[in-house]
């Protein structure tokens, strides 16, 4: 059969029992936090029979494996349950959340793989020479300062001081890629974009400079091939395998690790959504998010293995 | 008013003056403070316009905040709460007195045991239903009862289920007299809903002049006006919008950018900062609501008193008032009334920072050993520093302090009123009988310095049910005496809501009893056409 496919359905079957796994790990984690639902949600409200008319309410004294069995059954008829908190559809409330955050973390891709694959094919055209150093050191400050501190600043040079852009709150009308939608999230995109693009880049760099020493591109150079087209035909297809593998994982990322943007741009993405359950142990809302985060990393790193398959006509064709 | 004054007035309106320097060129003008406040409301409140739509930016708000009112624990809950609906009774913003809202009226017995809250005629709820005696009855029952999972239970059980409706009344009857009973009922958990919520509580159908249209928790909520609304002399907005803004620096920016109207819980940090910024006024007003270090009496070493001596003496409140609130407040006394409440005992004298006094106290005590005292800034912002501080002018008393920094998460299950001495906050109650009944009763849940003297719940009740103004003061005074000697409680500062608008609002005006003008703001300003 064919490999690629033989891997797809192997990945599938696993990616399954992990999730599956992770939500009982999450499940069991959650219940080791100090305090319970009732008595946080009160919090300094909390009144000894209002903490006991919850917890009743909710089946709270019921034994973990039957509240995780419960959950789980609801589960598999596609049914995330209700929010402890506020009662609402977890379903509902996830979709929202999770089509800001994907808007925001595809708009960003969108802009930032291509950015940094492509400077990392600038740094090795230019490897050594002034244009080469200009990005590594621009791209090491990027990663070295912290997202928030990043995020402030381009809030006050773009929005305050230039007038470009919106500062938050950032509220999308609807999580939609028109013309308008994307104007409004342009300053959390762009600070995104720093704060991966670096990783990326210089993985493609690292990548790229390593096929470089090879013989083949050697006898290329020699052939008196135009450095460019060397780069762009002879040495990237052969590195797609690490880059691949580094931009799943900052895609990854943009999905999973953005609260710290979130907050300081105000924005409704699933980050805020599920600390805020967390701090509250609202465990339905808990679960939802603990379950879409794994599948995000466990989709992207299939694709990435995909991907690293269709490029090398080695694997692609096993003898 | 003189022109002298009416011209300060102005520029406090045009955000040129900040209202507290409006106080004190007032007060060097011999006009007193209270005085000087509702002037400065007064000529705020000139010439409304009707229409627009006013933009709040809050911290305050969670995915997981509900709409119903008795789960509200935060700003915009609260905020949202009361625009689709209303309490019996408000408090107003300038003496902080008992004002009717939806109870048009109330009349106690002479022994103020029994009351009659007249529930206004003519009042629909937003689903077109009449408003009756009985959903207020059933509201207070909502929130009271055995299956209440409200956070006004604590509250409420002064009242138990001594209630009833009686045609247009809702009638109260008390175990024992209580001359402040309305002030109860203007808790925020309070809102009247139809049957008292108990059909759904999550429903936002209430009397007040706003529809809920838009809920998303966490994030916004929008609500529109509604046209047969009772009252006619407030809530000119069209629409008015609340944005959850947690993050301080978000928060100020949003202001600054234009993108909102007015914020709330501004950094003392950098307040001075924001209010030189063009178009911006600062509203900050003295509340109730302190920062303290309070330990239970019941526990050792803190059940020997010399030992809490040491450490009330050991606190220097103006370091801590200049350096945490950046003067954004004022000194505390060791007991929980300020001159924000009625009645205040304005003749306990002050107790200062005293290394010596905390240092022979401290010795006396004969205790050994280092002292640990939790903090988190889940209790205050700049809790951990106000602990370090403290850690500091302790040492020069010769008093071990040593600091246990806990995890901000949980802090209200696991710290406090669970271990014996951390630091806490309290946002104050309309009045002395409320403070000191929900935290200093022998029998109050939320009791966190584990307070229990017989002879204090006694008077307690005694000043309860005495309509004799001078008597009550000195029992309060006595009251307040025994907690700022012998308590559990260290109470160094109490703080200021700092809150900022844009100078387009008018008629801000700022309400000792909570930010944002109490969570009223939206019906009392305007925006300037």
């Amino acid at each position: 059969m064919n490999p690629v496919v033989t891997l797809l359905l192997q990945r599938i079957g696993i990616g399954f029992v992990l999730i599956l796994a992770i939500s009982f790990l999450l499940f069991v984690g959650v219940e080791m936090l100090p305090g319970d639902f009732a008595r946080n949600f009160l919090g300094q409200s909390a009144t000894p029979e209002a903490v006991a008319n919850i917890r009743r309410e909710l089946g709270l004294d019921a034994p973990l494996l039957t509240r995780y069995l419960g959950w789980l059954g609801g589960l598999l008829t596609g049914d995330f349950g209700h929010s402890w908190a506020n009662k609402a559809s977890v379903n509902l409330q996830l979709f929202k959340r999770l089509s800001n955050t994907l808007f925001l973390a595809t708009t960003a891709a969108f802009f930032a793989v291509p950015i940094s694959v492509g400077l990392g094919m600038v740094a090795v055209f230019f490897r050594n020479k002034l244009p080469d150093h200009v990005i590594n050191i621009l791209s090491l400050a990027a990663i070295s300062m912290p997202e928030f501190f990043i995020g402030y600043l381009i809030i006050f040079f773009f929005a305050l001081v230039l007038g470009i852009g919106d500062g938050p709150p950032i509220i999308p009308s609807s999580p939609t890629w028109s013309f308008e939608n994307v104007q409004l999230i342009f300053l959390p995109v762009l600070t995104l974009v720093v704060v991966v693009l670096a990783a990326m880049m210089r993985m493609t760099r690292a990548a790229i400079l390593n096929i470089m020493e090879s013989a083949y591109i050697e006898t290329a150079e020699l052939k008196g091939v135009n450095m460019m087209t060397i780069i762009r035909k002879h040495a990237a297809p052969n590195a797609i395998s690490p880059i691949i593998n580094v931009v799943a994982l900052n895609l990854a990322y943009l999905v999973v690790g953005v609260i710290v943007v979130e907050v300081i741009f105000a924005y409704p993405g699933m980050g805020q959504y599920f600390v805020d359950a967390v701090r509250v142990r609202d465990m339905p809302v808990v679960q939802a998010c603990g379950v879409v985060f794994a599948g995000v990393y466990i989709i992207l790193n299939m694709l990435a293995d995909v991907g690293a398959i269709l490029a090398n006509p080695r694997l692609m064709h096993p003898k | 008013m003189s022109n002298e004054l009416r011209d300060l007035s102005l520029k406090v309106v045009l955000g040129q003056l900040s209202r507290r320097d409006f106080i004190g060129r007032a007060a060097a003008l011999g006009v007193a403070a209270p005085l000087a406040t509702k002037l400065l409301s007064s000529t705020a409140r000139a010439n409304p316009v009707k229409g627009g739509h006013l933009i709040l930016g809050c911290n305050g708000g969670q995915s997981t905040d509900s709409l119903d009112p008795g789960l509200a624990a935060s700003t915009v809950p609260t905020n949202v709460n009361w625009g689709w609906g209303e309490c019996l009774v408000v408090t107003d913003p300038d003496d902080g007195t008992a004002q009717p809202w939806l109870a048009e009226s109330w009349e106690a017995s002479a022994d103020a045991r029994t009351w009659a809250f007249k529930i206004r005629q003519g009042v629909t709820f937003n689903n077109g239903q009449p408003v009756t005696a009985a959903d207020a009855a059933a509201t207070l029952k909502r929130h009271s009862d055995e299956n209440s999972k409200s956070g006004a239970l604590g509250i409420l059980k002064a009242i138990g289920q001594n209630f009833h409706a009686d045609g247009d009344n809702l009638v109260i009857e008390l175990d024992a007299g209580n001359a402040d009973l309305p002030y109860l009922l203007s808790d925020y958990h309070l809102v009247i809903q139809p049957n008292g919520g108990f059909d759904d509580p999550l429903a936002a159908i209430g009397t007040g002049p706003y529809k809920l249209e838009v809920n998303e928790p966490g994030v916004r909520h929008t609500l529109v006006r509604r046209d047969d609304h009772w009252k006619s002399d407030w809530a000119y907005y069209d629409s008015f919008e609340v944005l959850v803004v947690n993050d301080a620096t978000a928060r100020t920016s949003a202001l600054t950018g234009g993108k909102v109207h007015a914020i709330n819980r501004v950094d003392p940090k950098t307040v001075d900062l924001l209010g030189r910024a063009p178009g911006i006024s600062i509203n900050n007003v003295s509340g109730r609501g302190h920062y303290v270090f309070i330990n239970h009496i019941d526990t050792p070493p803190f059940d020997n008193n010399d030992l809490r001596l040491a450490l009330k003496y050991a606190v220097d409140r103006e370091q801590l008032v200049e350096t945490i609130l950046r003067g954004y407040g004022s000194v505390g006394n060791d007991f929980p009334i300020n001159a924000a409440y009625a009645l205040f005992p304005d003749e306990v004298p002050q107790r200062e920072y005293d290394p010596d006094k905390a240092a022979f106290h401290y010795k006396k005590s004969g205790h050994d050993g280092a002292i640990e005292l939790r903090t988190s800034d889940a209790a205050f912002g700049g809790a951990e520093d106000a602990a370090v501080l403290y850690q500091q002018t302790c040492e020069a008393a010769g008093i071990p302090l040593v600091i246990k920094r806990e995890p901000a998460d949980g802090y209200w299950s696991n710290v406090w009123n669970v271990q014996p001495f951390c630091v806490s906050y309290w946002g104050g109650r309309p009045t002395q009988d409320q403070m000191y009944t929900v935290a200093y009763h022998s029998e109050a849940d939320w009791n966190d310095t584990r307070w229990k003297r017989p002879k204090f719940d006694a008077m307690l009740l005694e000043a309860r049910a005495e309509l004799d103004q001078v008597r009550r003061k000195s029992i309060y005074t006595d009251m307040a005496l025994m907690i700022r000697d012998e308590g559990g409680l260290i109470l160094p500062m109490f703080n200021d809501f700092i809150d900022a608008s844009t100078t387009k609002l008018e008629g801000v005006l700022t309400d000792p009893a909570g930010a944002l003008g109490n969570g009223l703001l939206m019906h009392r300003t305007w925006l300037a056409s």
